[in-house]
């Protein structure tokens, strides 16, 4: 089943996350980081950062949050075992650190056919609280042989 | 301390130190459980082969986390890069070693444009358009 076009552009409620120091040292042992800013209150301070910054690619958590509240929005009519990530971006306007208490909210940023698959970009929006912009986090996913018929294109 | 550049003597051309990662099960469930992504497809063999793949693969995310390794070691402060992108184009299994690799493509008043890739070990790239923006 297609991608429901009309849903392009909409945002979906933001979940709440309160980022914690040994949430973001657990991340960063997971990705293999070692660097003792992300790990030692200390070595952070030292290096300018007010609490431990988190790693780059952290902020895939919340946007995998956000992205279940748009995922399982049954009008869209995504089948997420026909999903493939295809493109991942982050844009930054500072580190995620400890003690954010943030927003992210989901919104379908495109859909359209390539072939006879789709791509969906799921753009989310993270937030403080009291609306300082953190980052966006664009996931482009593809949703293998969704796409609808072309004209002339035969079965 | 970490490893930082200056930034400020940064060139076009210049290479970034490879990180290599062997990627091993263990460190799939470990990210599964840190990131929140329990797609089975990196953790059961059994559901993976269902759905017509070897066995199980390494999240995307955990190859980009690899990457981004990469850049923000090099650049020494996470502060620093204000954006970070790749196009996944390979999937790479437990078991396999990941290389990524970096060089300056631009410089421009204090922002430095940084494109990568990262390549498995017979140098298929798993991430594929690898950009990197940092400024000072």
């Amino acid at each position: 089943m297609p991608l429901n076009q009309a849903l392009v552009g909409k945002a979906y409620p933001a979940i709440s996350y309160e980022v914690g120091r040994e949430k973001l040292r657990e991340f960063a042992i997971a990705v293999g980081e070692t660097d003792p800013i992300y790990h030692d209150e200390a070595a952070a301070r030292a290096a300018g950062h007010p609490d431990l910054p988190a790693v780059p690619t952290f902020a895939v958590v919340l946007s995998l949050r956000a992205g279940q509240v748009v995922y399982g929005d049954p009008d869209l009519g995504l089948d997420y075992s026909r999903v493939v990530h295809g493109e991942q971006e982050f844009v930054y306007r500072r580190p995620i650190r400890a003690g954010d208490r943030l927003l992210a909210s989901g919104k379908v940023a495109a859909a359209e056919a390539k072939g006879r698959h789709e791509l969906l970009t799921l753009e989310t929006e993270v937030t403080t609280e009291d609306g300082e912009p953190v980052c966006t986090v664009r996931a482009t996913l593809l949703s293998r042989g969704t796409a609808p018929p072309r004209h002339g294109s035969g079965p | 301390m970490s490893p930082r550049v200056d930034l400020t003597r940064v060139q076009v051309g210049d290479t970034l130190p490879e990180v290599a990662d062997t990627i091993e099960r263990l460190d799939l469930i470990r990210y599964a459980g840190a990131s929140g992504d329990f797609n089975p497809i990196h953790w059961s063999d059994e559901i993976a082969r269902a759905v017509g793949l070897p066995g199980v693969i390494a999240h995307g995310m955990y190859s980009m986390a690899v990457a981004a390794r990469m850049v923000s070691g090099w650049a020494g402060d996470p502060a620093a890069i204000k954006r970070l992108k790749v196009r996944f184009s390979a999937m790479i299994e437990p078991g396999q070693t990941l290389t990524a690799k970096g060089e300056v493509a631009e410089v421009d008043n204090g922002r430095v444009l940084v494109r990568f890739h990262a390549e498995d070990e017979k140098g298929e790239k798993v991430l594929s358009k690898g950009e990197a923006e940092l400024e000072l």
